[in-house]
């Protein structure tokens, strides 16, 4: 095979990793953050429910999970699946990464002290405008390296869709060393991955300075 | 009609009986100072009549207005959210260590709350807190951000965002405590320029010179009662015992 059909087909892929990354991304940070006020809630039932689910989430593997939100539909309900691969990884990823944002964001909502709501409180602040106002801006400084951490495995774990055949990076790469007998497509999704996480920890470290005024 | 008024104020936490039926009443202008011992209840007691914290027994008014009363299963029970709401406009606190918001600058920090809280005009609000912060010798300090600034100052910061709301009584607890010494000065002047102007206020703190000097009504709280409560002649000339005791651990 000439390398730049090769490209041309790993890029395909590229792509397909991409698209991963950003829905994911899109979904599972304001997900998390519900995730992450639903297990702080005073409600000992709802907290308790949440933290099982937050414990699962992340005791389990992510392969195993992407198939089983692609299959339960068809073993549960006997429902045709087609049509859902694409659905069910973005879900699947989605509320993986939901798990682990929730745990980050818990870990910085207790880290902004009492006396800022309190603050906020006696200034006649409601609690969700204490919230969105005066905490949330100190989390999201206090959690940004934590998440780009998980941004980082993200990208990797993104190649993690080959489990549902799903033409990602990683699973083109695959293919065509298999059929081509060749090492070169692992080296350049090896390469697509590093630069693209290297991206990651660019636009990361770029806010990270911009919160840094304070 | 008195500013504030706290009637037979009941609190524990668990077992530990922290105000044992407290009675505070504060007219207009007055300033009062609370003193006592460490773990006597004094913040306990500011917290109460801040809305942070709520009282077993006992009943709270703002401006003859009733924030708690007593139910009939002689109990507290508190007005609803919309009139609690209504009274904490009748109120400011300054804390020990400032909780100034630390990711806004002073000027943020003093306009946040009446402009999207009050929904009060901005440029009248930036206005005011320009001359809140002149007041305070910190009007070269507006962009600043809290951790620029010394205790003192941040706690000056502080005053002018209470102040900036408006309100009728200002709560101080130990507003010094968390200061080096030479830092304490310019926030007592602070405070003495409000007495000056007749702010309605209530001080708990454990700096007796200054409670002395400014104060109108000194209260002594021990073991979660008055034991003392009078002109600052009459308490700290007093021969209450725990009131001489307690003074004279502090001479030592
Ligand atoms: N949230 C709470 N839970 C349990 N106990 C508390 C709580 N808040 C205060 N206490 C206890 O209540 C007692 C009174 O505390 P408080 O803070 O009112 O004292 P204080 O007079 O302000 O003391 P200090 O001069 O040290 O500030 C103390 O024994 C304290 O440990
Ligand atoms: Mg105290």
């Amino acid at each position: 095979m000439a390398f730049d059909v090769m490209l041309r087909q790993l890029a395909e892929g590229m792509l397909g990793s991409v698209l991963i990354f950003a829905l994911t991304l899109i979904f599972s940070l304001p997900l998390g953050l519900l995730v992450a006020l639903g297990r702080m809630s005073k409600n000992k039932i709802l907290s308790g429910f949440i933290g099982l689910l937050i414990s699962v989430l992340r005791g389990t593997p992510l392969m195993l999970q992407l198939l089983v939100v692609y299959f339960f539909p068809y073993y549960l309900f006997g429902w045709s699946i087609s049509g859902w691969r694409f659905p069910a990884i973005i879900v699947g990823f989605s509320i993986n990464y939901a798990a682990y944002f929730a745990e980050i964001y818990r870990s910085g909502i207790e880290a902004v002290p009492k006396g800022q709501w309190e603050a906020a409180q006696i200034l006649g602040y409601s609690k969700s405008q204490t919230f969105m106002r005066i905490i949330l801006p100190q989390v999201i400084k206090i959690i940004l390296p934590a998440i780009t951490n998980e941004i980082i495995t993200l990208v990797k774990d993104t190649s993690l869709a080959f489990s549902l055949s799903y033409m990602e990076m990683f699973t083109i790469a695959k293919q065509i060393a298999a059929s081509n007998t060749t090492f070169t497509p692992f080296v350049v999704s090896a390469v697509f991955y590093y630069v693209f996480n290297l991206l990651v920890a660019f636009v990361m470290r770029h806010f990270e300075k911009k919160l840094s005024y304070y | 009609m008195y500013y504030v008024e706290l009637k037979n104020v009941e609190k524990s936490f668990d077992d530990l009986e922290v105000l044992k039926g407290i009675s505070v009443s504060v007219a207009e202008g007055e300033v009062v100072s609370i003193i006592g011992p460490s773990g006597s209840g004094k913040s306990t007691l500011l917290r109460i009549a801040t809305l942070l914290e709520t009282m077993d027994k006992g009943e709270l008014y703002y401006m003859g207005e009733a924030a708690a009363t007593m139910g009939p299963d002689n109990r507290t029970v508190y007005e609803k959210p919309v009139k609690i709401k209504e009274l904490k406009k009748d109120f400011g606190l300054v804390f020990q260590n400032f909780n100034l918001f630390p990711h806004k600058s002073v000027l943020n920090n003093i306009i946040e709350a009446p402009v999207h809280v009050q929904k009060r005009d901005k440029k009248e609000v930036i206005a005011e807190a320009r001359e809140l912060l002149k007041k305070m010798g910190l009007e070269d300090k507006e962009d600043y951000y809290p951790s620029q600034l010394s205790g003192g100052q941040q706690q000056r910061v502080a005053i002018a965002r209470a102040l900036a709301l408006n309100p009728k009584v200002l709560y101080f607890d130990e507003p010094t405590s968390a200061l080096d010494p030479e830092l304490t000065g310019e926030v007592l002047k602070v405070i003495k320029a409000l007495a000056e102007q007749k702010m309605t206020m209530v001080i708990v703190t454990h700096e007796m010179e200054f409670a002395r000097n400014i104060s109108d009504r000194v209260i002594f709280m021990d073991k979660g009662v008055i034991a003392c409560e009078g002109t600052p002649e009459e308490v700290f000339n007093s021969d209450n015992t725990r009131m001489q005791e307690f003074l004279g651990k502090l001479q030592r």
